[in-house]
């Protein structure tokens, strides 16, 4: 083959010498393990956080501003007094700002199949699964975050969990776990919506009646009947079930346990489909 | 697993249909192992999806193709473990650092911690990139995109790479640039697969050239066996006035045979073999009183090739793109 012309180079320029040098290492390292490679993708996800912090806003500003909104707009009208309904919908607004974060998990991966790196991780020899794993277990830490959030807005308002600070980091880690079997559904929309806006707006639509028909603001029994009845079936309310159960110290396994397996078919149901979306979407 | 063999691809007839458009409509492919091979086409034409096929991306309708002697369907795995692709698209990830990007593939690749970081710095200091290496990728010329895309490919070297359009978009000296790249990777013995739509690029850096369209492979051969089917040379005529050019057309097809109008609207070409004859078409014109703003002879340009080939230019098919996704990208 013609070797390469004789031009001059400048410092900020390839140089082949030093390219064929830097080809011929000849190395071939062992393939990294699923686990090794899951979190290497966790790794990016910080990354992307530590250069634009920004993107951290939504975690926690709306979080605060659930909290305030509901308790003194609505604390009043639904408990008598702030304080009690604070002490109530607690719980509530954990389980409505972490799940909220769910949904960024599928604008993520919308807009990354969107960029050519996706093609390079998908032709990479390793578990098909670590860029999605990797991706969920890195948004972990919004979902932790949001929590925390609100959690410090409620103590600073004088919310005080009657199940003490383990039951309180309990119900973080039940709320979290449910997330995560959410955020595959969420991966699953973002597979298949074209924009993430569209993925944005689908997961919120999805969300607020979840949410809002649930136990999280209000007792059910004041509901109709048929209202009622949904809320009783509705995920959203056992999930806030068990968490404020743990918060206010007296949680029942069942509640706790049907929450796990709520998550465990969510995991079951969406991981596999986002998984063949992610293979098989050209 | 693998047989031996000097190819590093053999492909035979690799279909793929996206709904009604059939993207890649029985393509063949032998590309020998240390050689750089050029699939030439225009926009639209299957390039892309046959590399995504062959990098285990997309699984084709029909056919079959074994990549490094593995097969790319049954033995996906063996494939991946062995080739390397920069995309059309940028396959960086631009909200990371450059040298983020080197690091999260050498562990990706199975690099220890350490090992990767040392790896990325040799990389971008090799790739003059060690200046950028703490910027975040979106803010890279198009020229530093593609040269950190291609190190990224060889974080750990490659058998066999897959290069989708690497200069399409860059200035001349950024092409240059990676021209110089992909002689020095052949050189250090890796195979490579070069999806181009430049003639010139196909050309310069090929050994052997498939030219594709509509999903089909149309020519196959080196450049010179592809120039040489077209007819050995050209006579290049361009007038000074462009109303000439029908009457000029009329005599240089009189006296040499086939002409073809350039884009150009003062220019135009035919085949022609022999320079004495050349000389008297171009005596013919002078005497017709055409003024002739210059000319020349030569070897037909591939555009030239693909002319004869195909009947139409090598221009963009585009608005016939179907779902192919094979969008030009201007960085």
């Amino acid at each position: 083959m013609s070797t390469p012309t004789t031009r001059p180079q400048t410092a900020p320029d390839a140089d082949a010498a030093a390219v064929a040098k830097a080809l011929a290492t000849g190395e071939r390292p062992p393939r990294p393990g699923a686990a090794s490679a899951a979190l290497t993708f966790g790794w990016r996800g910080m990354l992307k956080i530590k250069h634009v912090p920004e993107q951290l806003i939504d975690v926690t500003i709306t979080p605060v501003l659930f909290t305030l909104l509901f308790t003194y707009m609505y604390g009043g009208a639904i408990a008598g007094s702030t304080g009690e309904y604070l002490q109530f919908i607690l719980p509530g607004t954990l389980v409505m700002s972490v799940l909220f974060t769910t949904v960024y998990s599928g604008v993520a991966l919308n807009t990354d199949m969107t960029k050519g790196v996706v093609d390079r991780f998908r032709s990479l020899p390793i578990w098909p699964a670590a860029p999605l794993v990797g991706a969920v277990v890195g948004d972990s830490v919004r979902y932790v975050l949001a929590g925390t959030v609100v959690v410090i807005v409620g103590v600073i308002l004088g919310y005080s969990p009657e199940g003490g600070v383990d039951g309180v980091i309990m119900a973080m880690a039940l709320v979290v776990l449910f997330a995560f079997g959410l955020a595959w559904a969420f991966t699953t929309v973002g597979l298949l919506m074209r924009s993430p806006n569209a993925v944005m707006n689908t997961g919120f639509m999805a969300l607020f009646p979840l949410l809002f028909i649930s136990n999280a603001f209000v007792p059910p029994e004041t509901l109709p009947s048929a209202i009622e009845a949904f809320v009783n079936v509705n995920p959203f309310s056992h999930l806030v079930t068990a968490a404020r159960g743990l918060m206010d110290g007296n949680a029942e396994m069942g509640d706790i346990l049907l929450v796990l397996g709520e998550a465990a078919v969510l995991t079951a149901v969406f991981a596999p489909l986002t998984m063949r979306l992610y293979r098989t979407r050209a | 697993m693998s047989t031996p063999s000097t190819l590093a691809i053999e492909a035979t007839g690799l279909v793929k249909s996206f709904g009604e458009t059939r993207a890649v409509d029985g393509v063949d492919l032998a590309v020998r192992s240390g050689s750089v091979y050029g699939v030439l086409g225009p926009n639209g034409a299957g390039k892309t999806t046959t590399i995504r096929m062959l990098a285990t991306l997309l699984r084709p309708d029909a056919g079959e193709a074994r990549v490094l002697g593995h097969d790319i369907v049954r033995d996906a795995d063996a494939v991946r473990s062995a080739v390397s692709l920069t995309g059309q698209l940028a396959s960086v990830d631009e909200d990371l650092t450059g040298r983020e990007n080197l690091i999260l593939l050498g562990r990706l690749l199975g690099l220890g911690r350490s090992r990767a970081k040392d790896r990325a710095d040799e990389l971008l200091d090799a790739f003059g990139l060690t200046e950028a290496a703490g910027r975040l990728v979106k803010n890279y010329s198009g020229g530093m995109r593609r040269r950190l895309d291609i190190s990224a490919s060889i974080v750990v070297q490659p058998q066999l790479m897959f290069l989708d359009e690497p200069t399409t978009g860059l200035d001349p000296r950024s092409r240059n640039q990676v021209w110089d790249i992909i002689r020095a990777m052949q050189a250090g013995g890796t195979t490579i697969l070069l999806c181009t739509q430049y003639l010139d690029e196909a050309d310069q850096l090929a050994d052997g050239i498939a030219v594709i369209d509509h999903g089909k492979v149309i020519a196959e051969g080196t450049p010179g066996q592809l120039k040489a089917s077209v007819g050995s040379g050209a006579l290049h005529v361009r007038l000074l006035d462009p109303d000439q050019r029908p009457e000029a057309e009329r005599i240089l097809s009189r006296e040499l045979g086939s002409v073809h109008l350039e884009a150009d609207p003062a220019a135009l070409s035919a085949s022609c073999a022999d320079p004495d004859r050349a000389v008297e078409g171009i005596a013919e014109l002078s005497r017709s009183g055409i003024r002739i703003a210059d000319f020349s002879l030569g070897q037909p340009s591939l555009d030239e090739v693909f002319m004869a080939l195909t009947g139409h230019a090598a221009d963009d098919q585009s608005h016939e793109n179907g779902a192919t996704p094979e969008e030009e990208r201007v960085a």
